[in-house]
């Protein structure tokens, strides 16, 4: 039997069992679809979260609070506003530092409210920091404007468009919470991370949010050498400023190349614990091919009896057995990849996802492999059977 | 080139089935010569070895000793896919209970034996019309067995047994699922056939359908015996 035989054969007998061929299918396409939409926003996420860390380059340096990998920064969190300060004036002539304080706010200005705002508490160094902060309109508050405790504020696009659309907001005041605040800058448009819009936002120095809030500890502190070359000395003075009052239990360093490593370490373990996840559901998808041809192989006992009394040999029943299992298991695979990459696309829309060639081409490969591996059996099975004993079952 | 007139040639064939703690002896010391072109009925009681003999001489099952020459060619020890070659070249089947693939059309059903020896889908689909036509099937080309009576769905299992141009036709009670009529037809044809120059090895408990074939023997507690 050549391969189109083999084909009309199998499609015959999977097209005369259709709600069986479907159930069975299903299987395997959930199976293959989980695995196509778990690894697409593993390698999203991945992807994203590799583009932020290099954007920043690799000069930047970011100080977290709590020991690396502890939960201190949970428990207690000891990094604070005057560490950041401390760490700008050793740090005056080889870096600059901003520490990063977020909040989320309620915006109003007139009679127009946005509750799902939040302010960002940063160093006036802040855009030396974070390159990719580009101010298209007025200019960022200065140093002389953080120590005088001006309440003066940057904000981004969305809270432009919303409360000034197409008149200038500089120099306008607006309520962030209970402060006003005068706007003296606009930043350029940033886009939206995760879902939420980092453009609905005003910058404000962490010593103004610190007293608005009542909090004197930040959620990290990023420091941009520099010049690469000056890295190692940079790192050298954090850690002689934040001795004197901290221990090292209380804090850790990161380099942008050490929190890829983290990062991209964490990212392929997720990656490979959701695919496992997604395998085990294409293992059972492959257990329910092997029971529905042994099924097939039993009740189709006379039709085999009589294929072999007609001239077939082993190989043949063989051949259209294993063949039949291959083609459930691949249809299924088949409409699995399709039904994953839309999916994967409309997540791609709201949150991160990418769909990697290689996970399409693994889960086609895995749904043959699970075809061949559980099919073989009930087709083993099939050819063994005694024509004589096939033709008298009844 | 076989030079043989003998389509059958079995010296003291004996089958044993073994049992647990017991052989049962089916067919013992069966001579059996069929030259080619003869009519032949085989029949005996049920348990006689009837069925038995049957599958010996189509290649189903391997006897257990004693040597068995099918149109020229030492059988008797054959592996299961070189019985199922020579099963497919040498005999066609003409089976009780017809046999038929039920989801399959009658050309799919007759072109099965041509499936397997690998003929053209061309050459094997034009043959399988050629023969349903021959048997009066013309209109029932496309249908399944179950929208055709019993003697069409035999004429249809005939057609099948003669897919391959076999010399050798076995069939086991053919008009044993038949009403009188179709039966007579059906045994109409295996004459005409054997007119044509096939060999025909009947398998029958009923003496007025073994009574149309030239030459009967009978079957006894696995031993031949001439009437």
């Amino acid at each position: 039997m050549n391969i189109q035989e083999l084909l009309t054969l199998s499609l015959k007998a999977i097209w005369g069992n259709k709600l069986r061929s479907f159930l069975t299918t299903l299987g395997i396409t959930i199976g293959v679809f989980a695995i196509i939409v778990l690894v697409s926003i593993g390698s999203g996420l991945q992807t994203y979260i590799t583009n932020e860390i290099s954007s920043l380059g690799s000069n930047v340096i970011f100080v977290m609070p709590g020991s690396s990998g502890g939960l201190g920064a949970i428990l207690s969190n000891k990094l604070t506003i005057k560490n950041s300060q401390d760490m700008q004036r050793r740090l005056v002539s080889t870096g600059k530092v901003t520490p990063e304080i977020r909040q989320v706010e309620t915006f109003k200005y007139k009679n127009v409210k946005d509750k799902g705002a939040f302010v960002l508490g940063v160093s006036s160094q802040y855009p030396e920091v974070v390159q990719v902060l580009k101010v298209t309109q007025g200019h960022f508050f200065t140093a002389g404007q953080e120590s005088s405790g001006a309440n003066v504020a940057v904000i981004g696009q969305t809270v432009k468009n919303k409360f000034f659309s197409n008149s200038n907001p500089l120099g306008k005041r607006i309520f962030l919470g209970t402060k006003l605040y005068t706007i003296v800058g606009v930043y350029g448009k940033l886009g939206s991370v995760a879902g939420i819009d980092e453009d609905n936002a005003a910058f404000i120095s962490a010593e103004a949010a610190g007293s608005q809030y009542g909090i004197t500890t930040v959620s990290r502190i990023d420091v941009a050498a520099n010049t690469p070359e000056l890295l190692p000395l940079v790192i050298k003075q954090i850690n002689q400023t934040l001795s004197k009052t901290l221990t090292s239990d209380d804090y850790s360093i990161e380099t942008a190349d050490s929190l890829l490593t983290t990062i991209s370490s964490i990212t392929n373990a997720l990656s490979l614990a959701l695919g496992g996840i997604a395998g085990i559901s294409l293992l059972v998808g492959g257990i329910g091919v092997a029971n529905i041809m042994l099924v097939s192989v039993t009740e189709r006992t006379k039709e085999i009896g009589l294929r072999k009394a007609l001239g077939a040999k082993r190989n043949d029943i063989l051949k259209q057995f294993l063949f039949e299992a291959v083609m459930l298991s691949v249809t299924g695979g088949v409409v699995g990849i399709a039904l994953g990459m839309l999916v994967s696309v409309v997540i791609a829309i709201l949150l991160v996802s990418t769909v990697t060639l290689w996970s399409v081409v693994l889960a086609f490969g895995f749904s043959v492999a699970v075809g061949i591996i559980f099919g073989m059996a009930p087709a083993i099975r099939a050819s063994k059977l005694s024509p004589i004993d096939a033709l008298r079952y009844e | 080139m076989k030079t043989t007139d003998d389509i059958i040639k079995m010296v003291d064939i004996t089958k044993v089935y073994t049992g647990v703690d017991v052989g049962t002896t089916a067919l013992k010391d069966i001579d059996l010569v069929v030259k080619k072109g003869e009519f032949l009925a085989i029949t005996g009681r049920s348990g006689s070895g009837k069925s038995t003999l049957m599958h010996v001489v189509g290649l189903l099952d391997t006897p257990t000793s004693g040597t068995y020459f099918l149109n020229g060619t030492d059988v008797s020890k054959l592996g299961e896919d070189e019985q199922a070659f020579q099963r497919n070249k040498e005999i066609g089947f003409v089976f009780q209970s017809f046999n038929l693939l039920p989801k399959s059309s009658a050309v799919e059903n007759v072109i099965l034996p041509a499936i397997y020896a690998g003929t053209s889908p061309k050459e094997r689909m034009e043959k399988a019309v050629e023969l349903l036509t021959e048997l009066g099937l013309e209109d029932h080309l496309n249908k399944r067995p179950n929208q055709m009576s019993g003697g069409q769905q035999q004429r249809v299992a005939i057609a099948r047994a003669l897919m391959n141009d076999p010399e050798l036709i076995l069939a086991d009670e053919p008009t044993g699922n038949l009403d009188t009529h179709s039966g007579k037809d059906v045994m109409n044809t295996l004459k005409q056939l054997n007119k044509e120059g096939k060999t025909i090895v009947l398998i029958t408990h009923e003496h007025d359908i073994a009574a149309q074939a030239k030459k009967i023997l009978h079957l006894e507690d696995g031993m031949l015996v001439t009437k």
